[in-house]
């Protein structure tokens, strides 16, 4: 310090603290944290909640006492191609690890979310015995558990305020676990129980929300019959947000305006989802909320465009849509022409794998779309054609998007009528998005896409690249570019060795980079690890045949590849497929 | 009392709760809980991605455009949607195909019957283009072109599931194909006293 003199003595530790307190993201706080001592340990005493995007990149026992003052955590654990069944099964991602160290160190912690972890049941009814001030339990794409562990939390955490079960793959078997919730509770704010497969007792259910008057958040299953969404709704009016369960009934007169009428009581609805099963027969009993609703999930409703566009139509101030392809290009007219405070679009494929009727969801809706809604920002859109001059224009209507994720559903599609790479398009759309953050190619793609990527894409923090590119410039490009990545995942592009090694560096400032089906070697893999001791290098070699990975020689190619950064070192809990690389 | 409408998956024996479809293959990931299989063993078989095998050169191959191939091997996690939402179609589909509305539909005269997927067709004038379609060869007559049968030889009816003889067109389109169990299209001659939409 200038002169020797303790500046930070300036202050008591607990102003400071509290000026810290004036700084939420985490990168603020940890660059606070490097200016001096002092304020490392001032920093660290006060910061409440941390986030982990990877959970091998520290040992919990680390983060645990560097933060002992802890009350919210988040943590991730499998890459994300896991979602597409890219990761074998028994890679890794375990919870337990974490929460047993965050049970003696974090007592008093209340909120844990985690996503794409393995939690088990022992998991569970760990943070049920432990956490005595338990009030938010997140689990999104986890596996590993079954309801029986959800009758741990209902039973022990007398404080749970939220119970957020999102996209998991539960086991059932306790089919009462609700009935574990105390007489006495009633602290519920958020209960999301959508991807339950089992039955759900609604009897059970009433009693439960009826008694918890500040419930916001109530997403149901597909179990959950429409005629018991009606008495649901009556103890529940003031919900913001309800996933629907099943949507679909004999047509009766009589639900059919009970149902509208329960729906209309809603007076607060902002957000619809669940429509398993949706026919346009029970649709109408929704328009009276329509207006006021700024969220639609309707990915998993196979209703038809007209049914489709005669609801959104009524959506006038819908910020966020989720849809099928169903809804095809007219359907996407009417909804740029509808829903102006558009800002999230994503449209899901309804038969990704079949050559079922052609759907006419084309280049041209998203044109609409992007013309029509001046506020849209995050796009995920599958479709089977594309174009560059289509790409031009949205880029040229939409400078402002901060996610663009585009799947072209047969690899190598080029532009249908100029037979081009998309290259001119993506290029287009990173160089006019100044403040994208996340992209997703697909298409016919050669070396140049990713140069303009490298060049322009200066705030891109993860993207993901599939069957694209020449050769290694491809790679290098972007390694070399993308000052702001973070997350680089490639599947089935013919990069190889050279721009990993020669852009080695580049890995230890991003959180990880996955590579499968590429053309990697084991000897780059070995080189990489010798040269980077801050990065774990993961191979994965599903398919055990011949000799082992130590005695393959340099020459064998590499599957799947994950490299991550890492202040814990190799971790100790691979399965047979993963070896690290040191 | 069965109305023909059924396929044979129905009368399939399988496993799971009414309207959830049982797994294709024995412990395969399929829909519900569990583990994911390795990709070999993945549930629609799908082949490996072909840059993966270490059989093969490093040949590109033909990366370019395809033509559509006779059968298409699909790959891996590809198109990216997750496994949840895979899941979820893919019930859907099974559970679509399995109550797949397929209804015989005579005629009088006619020498054979046909059979038609009521799910198909999005509405009364579609089902009505089709029939006439699919019997204009036995050059029997006019059809219906609106409702009702005034003026024309035939008359669409159906039967529902009760067993009785209703014309078809009164109830909303929903309604019908739920409870239509076969089609009957009727000279007009005997059709009169179904009375109509006068």
């Amino acid at each position: 310090m200038v002169g020797g003199f303790r500046w930070a003595a300036m202050f008591p530790d607990e102003v400071w603290e509290h000026v810290f307190s004036f700084l939420p993201a985490d990168a603020d706080r940890n660059a606070a944290a490097l200016v001096c001592r002092a304020w490392y340990r001032i920093e660290r005493r006060s910061r409440w909640r941390v986030f982990v995007g990877n959970c091998y990149a520290v040992e919990p026992a680390a983060a645990v006492r560097r933060f002992p003052e802890v009350r919210a955590a988040a943590i991730k654990g499998k890459p994300h191609f896991a979602d597409f069944n890219l990761v074998p099964s028994d890679w890794g991602g375990g919870a337990e690890a974490w929460v047993e160290a965050m049970a003696e160190g974090w007592p008093h912690l209340e909120e844990l979310r985690l996503k794409r972890m393995v939690v088990s049941d022992d998991c569970l009814e760990l943070i049920a015995r432990c956490f005595k001030n338990f009030k938010v339990l997140s689990l999104v794409s986890c596996e590993g558990f079954s309801t029986a562990g959800l009758a741990a939390i209902a039973a022990n955490c007398r404080n749970l305020r939220e119970l957020d079960l999102h996209e998991n793959e539960v086991e059932d078997n306790c089919l009462h676990w609700m009935s574990h919730f105390p007489e006495s509770f009633a602290s519920l704010v958020t209960l999301n129980i959508a991807c339950l497969e089992g039955e759900v007792n609604v009897s059970v259910l009433e009693r439960l929300i009826g008694r918890c008057p500040n419930l916001k958040t109530l997403r149901l299953n597909h179990s959950v019959p429409l005629e018991r969404l009606v008495g649901l709704l009556h103890r529940v009016p003031q919900l913001v947000d309800l996933g629907t369960g099943k949507f679909a009934a004999q047509h009766h007169p009589e639900l059919f305006s009970k149902l509208e009428s329960a729906i209309a009581g809603c007076k607060n609805l902002k957000s619809l989802s669940g429509f398993w099963e949706a026919g346009p027969t029970y649709l109408p009993a929704i328009y009276s909320v329509c207006e006021g609703l700024t969220s639609l999930n309707l990915s998993y409703a196979t209703l038809q465009g007209p049914e489709l566009i005669k609801l959104i139509s009524r959506c006038k101030n819908l910020q966020r849509l989720w849809v099928m392809d169903l809804i095809e290009d007219d359907g996407l007219i009417a909804v740029a022409a509808s829903c102006k405070l558009l800002q999230e679009l994503r449209v899901f494929p309804s038969d990704p794998y079949g050559a079922a009727q052609p759907i006419s969801l084309t280049e041209h809706g998203l044109v609409a779309i992007s013309a029509g809604c001046p506020m849209l920002h995050s796009v995920l859109y599958f479709c089977r054609q594309m174009t560059n001059a289509a790409l031009l224009t949205v880029a040229k209507n939409c400078p402002n998007f901060t996610c663009f994720r585009l799947c072209i559903m047969e690899p190598h599609t080029p532009d249908y009528i100029t037979r081009q790479p998309l290259d001119a398009g993506f290029s287009a759309i990173v160089e006019s998005c100044k403040h994208l953050r996340r992209l997703s190619l697909s298409g016919l793609l050669t070396d140049l896409v990713f140069k303009s990527i490298g060049a322009s894409a200066n705030c891109l923090e993860m993207l993901s690249v599939a069957f694209a590119g020449d050769g290694d410039a491809g790679l290098h490009y972007i390694l070399s570019g993308c000052k702001n990545l973070r997350k680089l995942e490639i599947r089935d592009c013919p990069f190889g060795d050279k721009p990993l090694l020669d852009n080695a560096a580049k890995l230890e400032t991003m959180r990880s980079l996955w590579m499968s089906s590429c053309s990697v070697t084991l000897g780059a893999c070995r080189q990489l690890a010798r040269k980077m001791p801050l990065l774990n290098v993961e191979v994965i070699n599903e398919r055990k045949r011949g000799l082992p990975l130590e005695l393959q020689p340099d020459n064998c190619p590499v599957e799947k590849l994950y490299i991550y950064r890492t202040v814990a070192g190799p971790r100790s809990d691979t399965p047979s497929c993963v070896w690290i690389l040191r | 009392m069965e109305a023909a409408g059924e396929s044979l998956r129905d009368t399939e024996l399988r496993l799971g709760l009414p309207g959830t479809d049982a797994p294709e293959k024995p412990a395969s990931t399929v829909t519900r809980g569990g583990k994911r299989a390795l990709p070999e063993d993945d549930e629609d078989g799908y082949a490996k991605s072909n840059k993966s095998s270490e059989e093969e050169e490093q040949g590109e191959g033909d990366l370019c455009c395809q033509e559509p191939p006779a059968a298409k091997a699909q790959v891996v996690g590809w198109p990216p949607i997750r496994s949840y939402r895979k899941n979820s179609l893919h019930a859907r589909k099974v559970e679509g195909e399995a109550a797949g509305l397929y209804v015989k539909v005579s005629m009088d005269g006619a020498p054979y019957l046909r059979k038609i997927d009521l799910k198909v067709y999005k509405g009364y004038k579609e089902l009505r283009e089709a029939l006439d379609d699919m019997f204009k060869c036995f050059s029997l007559g006019e059809f219906p072109r609106k409702e009702g049968c005034s003026g024309s030889e035939y008359a669409i009816t159906y039967e529902d599931k009760d067993g009785d003889l209703m014309l078809v067109g009164d109830v909303p389109w929903e309604m019908f194909i739920s409870s239509c169990r076969r089609l009957r299209i009727m000279k007009g001659s005997e059709a009169r006293g179904l009375g109509s939409r006068h």
